[in-house]
């Protein structure tokens, strides 16, 4: 039988040559700052300036500074960090797994979506730092590092410890991921600086690329090595940040289905925050022609997938809360539905589960303005998500008499502050000085000038 | 020596003058130095260089950061009895004017630092309460005055008593009367001192009066035998007890001394299947009240008629005489039924200070022969001696200006009597006046004088709580200020020489029955100033007497109808009548019903909180604007289940202005509402109270805000006596889990299934074992861990914040409403209704602190191993290695566990954390126990500084450790020795027999098999296998009455 594949839609529009791609995409790299990109600097700036002024009062007076209390040990912090872990899984995920299935649509979007990887990969660690009140005990004593205490060394029990152990392997494999993925683009940009500065610094970033066969193939094994190191990292990072629940005694964290529900809810949020950015730096940058609708759409079919997996996850939480006969743990659930953070979990419930189905019209799917506004709410979503299972989880356990409420304060809002500004200083200073789209991966799937459509 | 040829060379380079020589000749250094890096040392030098900058910096750095100045002085002449680390302990005598306790303190390098109960007292047998615990802290208290005071300025002992001498002479010398006002006094040395005083001014008086007056039963005994006293309750002894309002267990006359006998009669076990039944018919709910098999809400108007109602229940059946005026409420009639079967061993009190209730009151007992029985006069009471009209009469002198001068005895009479306004009034126009108080009081800064007294662990003194029991007190430090004991202020004011020590030495030779002469006296001495106490032999009063129940019962008739509305004032276990007020301890510590610390508040009925549309949510509710007797305020509201429908209740205690910098400006004054009925004073009021509640809220700061135990049987269980006469393990809860071994549906216990090897507990397996039939929830425990372990006061701000630092927590839990629960239909709904507390609950208390779990969820999730096991089965804390993630925290199942979220000590921002903020108050830490800092995790560590202590010195004498070598702080300060602590690997300890632990080394090697059907660990099911245990909850009630 003869079978004909069916003629894919080009991944990159508007009849871009090779020079076209290198031009568009370094446009921005070798001009001046745009009004727009400075006015976005000046407010990540000022909210990091703001936040800063929240980590500097935590350092100093202690983690009393923030709403936390003798029953809810966790809040915002580990909210925040379990969000911002979450959002660091599309780019790697983008970049290795779509790799290694020959997906090459995500040529275009993966520099950005391991960009941001980084960034918030770096702002998640900022909490378990800082939600320790004294930084600077913190972070060394979690290491395994030897010292003249005798025998005094890390409890290798705790999953918090194989959260340090998970997210720095994560974190250096996508940094050095993300790095070599931009060597070629640097050498392109030395190759057209006019002025020595920039020259002597992408010179220096590009590692001596040459260009020839030998570096190519280097770079296409590097690749190849580094998507299967990466790939496992994808599944294993979410899996142990949810073991920090999952291992515990809590009624509604201690639960197995929290690994695999975890990944999804990672992806599913990851994607939604790459969805963010892209749809923005798209439009800035004037990008539509290398991140198409084709793009997004897929993207948000990836949402809908996994949004209905977190949905399904859900539903199972309480069917095993009432099947398992287990008195606290049925109470822990109803409480989330009908307690006092009733709202908390309906957002929850409303921004994941439901309102993603509205993809399943191609229409809406393939709507700018639907998929900003939606990737917007599945962020909002997954960060109630993280909520939900920490304090309600925490605020109602085993005795009554411990109950409490968690009612955040100004420093829990100038934290997370705090990290977004971090997260957008980089990102807009990534992708002003940074190549935004792989241009070496862009330029192999142009269409050849064969291909094009005949006039 | 000029024409001296002679040449002397340095060295043969010169003779020989070689160039190599010159060319340095001239140089300071002519030898090499590599320091110039010209020659082939070059790379030494770059090192020395190197070496030296390094060196230049750290020294520059070091000598930049000034280190702190510490002072460790060693003494000159060590005394005989201090031996640094080594504590030495003192027996004393705690009375404040209402409450007594034998005492032993415990001192460290000269300073007290806590307070235990003396083991030897007949009365308090070891037992102490908040208040007793708390006292510690008053004593370094920078507030108390540094030398007496002469119109607010520091004046000279000399002056003092020159100006008291000569203004007592003035008044006498103008016929008029002198005035001693104290509360009641029970030295009988002090009162040796003022019968001196009283014979050199023939004019003075001596005047008590109470904070919590039983002027009404010293009157009605005075009419009915003759013996103007407060009898012996010999709560032990007393099968059946039915209390109006007395809240014996709490504040009434002698707490601690009724919290032990009362306890005796609470203990269950197979040896004894029997306890009392307690009734108790009360507005608020009282500690008292919370401990009942059967309470019943009564409005104050309602209780004399309910008394007479049960007077004529019992009378029906002994023959006696059946008055008018009597209404039955609820249980009364059972009440009565149970009375009469237990004649002879049944007690009736009440709380009144109505000599007309407490005629009926005293009629009923007598009828049922408890009178020699459970009710003795042979050693009767001396803690109440308050006359409520002598006092009365001395304000309306003091007003009508015919008093001369008065001296006041560290009392507060114008913050703590309800006519204190009018005294104040007084106090100005008087001529002199002058008061012993410890700090420039609401009292003591109206008076033209100060001479401020010691703390009593400071003085040397002697207490006759009761006829017969005599102890002695002591100082454990020499006094912190320019203070003089007001025993000795009196002896120099009439003119009796010498010190009050040996004064006090004198007049105990009359206990002496030796020969003074001998060494016998100085050996007595010793042996009573060791012990503490002393037991005389006493004769018998043989009291005999009629109540007249007619008259009274006439009176009650009268004086009492209730209308609309009605106020009950009460005092507060932890705070009593604030005279502690600057006491941060008692302030954090939550009220032993509402849980809520640092305020008072009125307390509403559920009932009525509906009606109003009044909720709580935690501790937030509306105010309201409470009117009494034309007098508004506006208070703060708590819902209160088991207040009586129709009342409220508000705490006395509060709202003081010269307290010091704690107590001024906390909560509401209520003294001036205290009424007067039938001669005496009143604290309820009965009409002319109303209550607006207003759009404003506010918050009270509650450690417990959630109120019911939501039906969770692996928390609190229960059951009633009848189920456990017939089945020891009745209520108890025994979760078992499903497996799939040999055949389905197979069954195990939780704990028999673990991840974990366990742990071997060679020598010591530290437990404890807790029997919630007996604690009575009174906070003892609780004050005397905050005093033993360091534990910061965070304030009434943190208390909102729910961040209370206490290592112990006595838990309360209502029973739900449930009725509410049955109507209630769907998952939700009945969980929305257990929430609810009924409207007069069962109330269970549970003391809660680490459980020192065997498999500790906090032990496997800390990153760093801070928190680690020990090889007796304790669960450890290493402050130094904590990095404050808090997981350990979230993953306690009990939640047991504190965060240190601020820097607590030496902070500005915790400045009523006294005993970690000022160098005066620091001196009441105890040195064996870490502050600990900022960032770090901290819980119950079993008192391990005790235990450790105790094995050192086990192990200095080359034996194991005897049971009761070591005790935590908190058993020993059990009243009710409800805490039993011990080493569960010695079959003979008092812990291994309350639980009849059977050593089983089975599976895990920990599991040890208890046999008392009783003890169960809560949230066993988590499989956490805590060592400490609870004795199930046993009320005596029949089963159709209980809840549960």
């Amino acid at each position: 039988m003869h079978v004909t594949s069916p003629i894919r839609e080009p991944l990159v529009t508007g009849g871009k040559t090779l020079a076209d791609v290198s031009d568009d995409i370094c446009r921005q790299v070798e001009g001046a700052p745009t009004k727009g990109w400075l006015v976005g600097m000046a407010i990540s700036l000022a909210v990091l300036t703001v936040g800063a002024v929240s980590v500097g009062t935590l350092l100093w007076e202690g983690v009393g500074v923030w709403g936390l209390n003798k029953t809810v040990g966790w809040a915002w912090d580990i909210t925040n960090f379990v969000w911002w872990v979450g959002i660091g899984h599309a780019g790697t995920l983008i970049s290795a797994v779509l790799l290694l299935f020959r997906q090459k649509w995500r040529m275009s979007i993966n520099r950005a979506a391991e960009a941001m990887t980084i960034f918030a990969v770096i702002c998640a660690l900022m909490f378990p730092g800082l939600h320790m009140g004294r930084l600077w005990i913190g972070f060394l004593w979690a290491l395994p590092l030897p010292n003249t205490f005798g025998s005094l060394w890390v409890n290798f029990n705790s999953p918090l410890l194989w959260d340090v152990f998970a997210i720095s392997t994560y974190f250096s494999v996508s940094l050095v991921f993300w790095y070599v993925g931009l060597i070629p683009d640097f050498a392109t940009i030395r190759d057209r600086a006019k002025n020595k500065v920039s020259k002597a610094i992408y010179g220096g970033l590009s590692l001596g690329w040459m260009g020839g066969a030998k570096d190519w193939g280097r770079y296409e094994s590097v690749s190849l090595i580094l998507a299967g190191l990466a790939t496992p990292l994808v599944l294993s990072v979410h899996t142990i940040v949810s073991m920090d629940f999952a291992t515990s005694v809590i009624p509604g964290w201690h639960t197995t289905i929290f690994p695999p529900y975890f990944v999804a809810g990672a992806i599913f949020s990851g994607f939604a925050m790459v969805l963010t950015l892209m749809l923005i730096t798209r439009k800035v940058f004037h990008l539509e022609d290398y991140i198409t609708i084709q793009h997004i759409e897929l993207m948000n079919i990836i949402i809908i997938v996994t949004g209905s997996v977190v949905g399904i996850a859900y539903i199972t939480e309480f069917f095993i809360a009432w099947y398992s006969g287990v008195p606290a743990e049925q109470y822990a659930f109803l409480n989330r539905m009908t307690g006092p953070y009733w709202w908390a979990y309906w957002t929850m419930m409303t921004a994941n589960v439901i309102s993603p189905q509205v993809f399943w019209i191609k229409k809406i799917r393939t709507s700018l303005v639907a998929t900003f506004i939606l990737s917007l709410i599945v962020n909002i979503g997954m960060w109630f998500e993280r909520f939900v299972i920490i304090v309600t989880s925490l605020h109602r356990d085993y005795l009554p008499s411990s109950w409490a409420m968690f009612y955040p304060t100004k420093h829990d809002v100038g934290m997370y502050l705090f990290s977004f500004g971090f997260f957008f200083t980089a990102y807009l200073l990534f992708s002003k000085f940074f190549p935004v789209i792989n241009m070496a991966e862009v330029k192999s799937i142009i269409e050849s000038d064969g291909e094009k459509d005949e006039i | 020596m000029a024409d001296t040829k002679k040449q002397y060379w340095k060295g043969l380079e010169q003779l020989s003058n070689d160039p190599e020589y010159v060319k340095y000749a001239d140089k300071e250094f002519p030898e090499y130095l590599p320091i110039n890096g010209e020659e082939p040392g070059e790379n030494t030098s770059r090192r020395d260089f190197l070496k030296m900058m390094g060196f230049g910096v750290a020294a520059a750095t070091l000598a930049s950061c000034e280190a702190p100045i510490r002072k460790a002085i060693p003494y000159v002449n060590k005394p005989v009895d201090v031996d640094p680390g080594v504590p030495n302990y003192y027996a004393s005598s705690y009375f404040d004017g209402a409450q007594y306790c034998s005492v032993v303190v415990k001192t460290r390098e000269g300073r007290p630092i806590k307070i235990e109960g003396n083991k030897l007292s007949k009365i308090t047998n070891g037992g102490t309460n908040a208040l007793v615990e708390a006292s510690i802290l008053s004593l370094y208290d920078k507030e108390r005055l540094a030398s007496p005071q002469i119109a607010g300025e520091n004046v000279m002992w000399t002056d003092i008593d020159k100006t008291v001498i000569s203004k007592l002479d003035a008044a006498q010398a103008a016929g008029k009367k002198i005035a001693l006002v104290s509360n009641t006094i029970i030295s009988p040395s002090a009162l040796r001192v003022i019968e001196q005083l009283k014979a050199k001014y023939t004019t003075a008086e001596l005047i008590q009066y109470d904070t919590q007056p039983v002027t009404g039963m010293i009157k009605a005994n005075d009419e009915a035998f003759g013996m103007p006293v407060v009898p012996s309750f010999h709560f032990n002894k007393a099968d059946v007890i039915v209390s109006f309002d007395a809240d014996f267990l709490g504040t009434w006359i002698s707490p601690i001394e009724f919290t032990k006998s009362y306890s005796k009669t609470r203990k269950l076990g197979p040896n004894k299947k029997s306890m009392s039944r307690h009734y108790q018919f009360e507005s608020n709910l009282s500690l008292t009240g919370a401990n009942a098999d059967y309470r019943a809400a009564i409005k104050p108007s309602q209780q004399g008629a309910a008394i007479i109602a049960l007077h004529n229940a019992v009378a029906s059946q002994t023959g006696g005489t059946q008055l008018s005026g009597g209404t039955d409420v609820k249980y009364v009639a059972k009440a009565a039924k149970d009375l009469l079967k237990a004649k002879g061993k049944s007690l009736v009190v009440s709380g009144s200070n109505d000599p007309a209730i407490q005629t009926i009151v005293g009629n009923i007992n007598l009828m049922l022969e408890n009178y020699g029985r459970t009710i003795t006069f042979d050693d009767y009471l001396n803690v109440r001696k308050g006359d409520d009209t002598a006092m009365s009469a001395f304000i309306a002198d003091a007003k009508a200006g015919k008093i001369g001068a008065t001296i006041f005895l560290n009392s507060n009479p114008v913050y703590n009597h309800p006519k204190g306004a009018e005294l104040a009034e007084a106090l100005g126009k008087m001529d002199f006046s002058v008061s012993t108080s410890d700090r420039s009081d609401e009292t003591a800064s109206l008076c033209s004088a100060i001479a401020p007294t010691h703390h009593f662990l400071e003085s040397w003194n002697d207490a006759e709580p009761k006829r017969g029991h005599l102890s002695l007190a002591q100082p454990t430090i020499s006094p912190l200020f320019d203070t003089r004991q007001q025993e000795e202020s009196l002896m120099a004011w009439a003119g009796v020489d010498g010190n009050y020590f040996n004064y006090l030495k004198e007049s105990w030779k009359t206990y002496f029955t030796g020969s003074v002469a001998d060494l016998g006296y100085q050996t007595f001495w010793d042996k009573c100033l060791q012990d503490g106490v002393l037991e005389l032999e006493t004769e018998s009063l043989n009291a005999q007497g009629v109540f007249d129940v007619t008259t009274a019962a006439r009176e009650i008739a009268a004086n009492y109808k209730g209308s609309g509305l009605e106020l009950a004032l009460y005092q507060k276990v932890s705070i009593g009548d604030g005279s502690q007020g600057n006491n941060p301890w008692l302030h954090e510590t939550p009220d032993v019903i509402t849980k809520a610390t640092w305020d008072n508040y009125v307390t509403v009925a559920l009932g009525d909180a509906n009606e109003l549309g009044i909720t709580e949510f935690e501790g937030k509710s509306n105010m309201v604007n409470l009117t009494v007797n034309g007098a508004t305020q506006k208070l703060p509201v708590v819902v209160q289940p088991g207040q009586a429908k129709g009342t409220v209740g508000l705490a006395l205690g509060y709202g003081r202005t010269k307290g010091g910098r704690v107590a001024n400006n906390l909560g509401f004054d209520a003294t001036p509402w205290i009424g007067s009925v039938n001669g005496t004073n009143y604290a309820n009021v009965t009409s002319g109270v109303s209550m607006e509640v207003l759009e404003e809220q506010y918050q009270v700061a509650k450690t417990q805000t959630h109120q019911t135990y939501m039906g969770r049987e692996n928390v609190i269980q229960e059951s009633v006596l009848t189920a456990y006469q017939k089945d020891p393990s009745a209520g108890r809860f025994k979760p078992e889990i499903s497996t799939w071994q040999d055949k389905k549906d197979h069954k195990v216990a939780p704990g028999t299934l673990s991840l974990w090897k366990g742990h071997k507990y060679k020598d010591h397996h530290w437990g404890m074992a807790i029997d919630m039939n007996s604690c009575t929830g009174c906070s003892a425990c609780h004050v005397a861990c905050v005093a033993e372990n360091n534990i910061p006061v965070v304030g009434r701000d943190e208390v909102i914040n729910r961040r209370d630092m206490h290592w112990m927590r006595i838990d309360r839990y209502y029973s739900s409403n449930s009725e509410a629960v049955e109507a209630a239909e769907g998952a939700v709904d009945k969980l929305r209704a257990m929430e609810v507390a009924s409207e007069n609950p069962e109330v269970t208390f549970q003391p809660m602190m680490c459980q020192h779990c065997n498999n500790a969820g906090c032990e496997t999730v800390c990153p760093v191993a801070a928190t680690v096991h020990s090889s007796s089965g304790l669960n450890q804390m290493a402050y130094n290695r904590c990095i404050g993630t808090r997981y350990c925290a979230n993953n306690c199942a009990y939640k047991v566990r504190r965060f240190n979220w601020f820097k607590y000590h030496d902070n500005e921002q915790f400045d009523s954390n006294l005993s970690m903020n000022n160098d005066l108050g620091k001196m009441v830490l105890n040195p064996d126990v870490t502050v600990r800092s900022r960032g770090v995790m901290e819980k119950c560590s079993m008192c391990v500084q005790r235990i450790q202590l105790g094995k050192l010195q086990a192990k200095k004498e080359g034996r194991r450790t005897n049971d009761g070598d070591i005790n935590t702080a908190c058993a020993s300060a059990c009243p009710a020795d409800a805490i039993v602590f011990g080493d569960m690997n010695d079959p003979n300890s008092a812990i291994s027999n309350l639980l009849r632990i059977k050593d089983n080394e089975g599976d895990y090697g920990i599991d040890k098999q208890v046999q008392e059907e009783r003890a169960y660990t809560v949230l066993e099911e988590v499989g956490a296998k805590p060592n400490v245990l609870y004795l199930t909850k046993i009320r005596n009630k029949d089963i159709e009455d209980t809840h549960a």
